[in-house]
């Protein structure tokens, strides 16, 4: 079954309660979010993605991931 | 497993700037791939390609090595940068030029100009 942004959203929220998260993508396969979180502060942009990425548990990986690309904006609230 | 992180450790350490992508730099096949590989061609930025279409365990290795689950990959001087937006942002904020200047990388620095005022 195709993954929706929705479905992103809701497990990018479940890691990260209170950020800022915009999904955007509708044929199942292409995605790009917009995730800001306090807990990205002082963090390089390989550490930020890494823990979206970890949230998404293995959607990504692989020819078996359901989402094939994830366009990624990750920061620390302004 | 072990053989591609062997392979992966070596080339990473033989070149300073490498690719892991999807084709090649000249026929690459994945739309982020050629983004990654097309930022550095245009900056004149020596590297060497790794296709990981070619071989099945580079292409599932070069993800446990770096625990990044998506290709393409960066690598300079043995350190993981980053993917394809990771490359594009630090280029238009002039964090690569810094990154290569730092690491010794030779770079065209009027090409990665030209590439941030195309998108101002």
């Amino acid at each position: 079954m195709a993954i929706l942004a929705t479905d992103i959203e809701e497990m990018i929220r479940e890691a990260f309660p209170s950020a800022q998260i915009s999904v955007q993508g509708d044929d199942g396969a292409h995605f790009s979010a917009e995730v800001i979180d306090e807990s990205f502060r002082g963090k390089n942009r390989v550490q930020q993605q890494r823990a979206v990425y970890a949230a998404l548990k293995g959607k990504m990986d692989g020819s078996a991931g359901e989402v094939h690309a994830l366009a990624l904006t990750t920061r620390a609230p302004d | 497993m072990t053989d591609a992180n062997t392979q992966i450790a070596e080339t990473v350490k033989a070149h300073d700037v490498v690719l892991f992508m999807k084709g090649t730099k000249s026929m690459p096949q994945c739309g982020f791939s050629s983004r990654a590989a097309g930022v550095l061609n245009f900056m004149g930025v020596e590297f060497t390609d790794v296709n990981v279409l070619a071989d099945e365990s580079l292409r599932q290795g070069i993800k446990d090595y770096s625990d990044w689950p998506t290709i393409p990959q960066l690598y300079v001087k043995g350190e993981f940068v980053g993917g394809c937006d990771i490359i594009t942002e630090m280029t238009l904020s002039g964090e690569l030029d810094t990154l290569l200047e730092t690491n010794g990388v030779a770079y065209d620095k009027a090409a990665a100009d030209k590439i941030r005022e195309a998108n101002a």
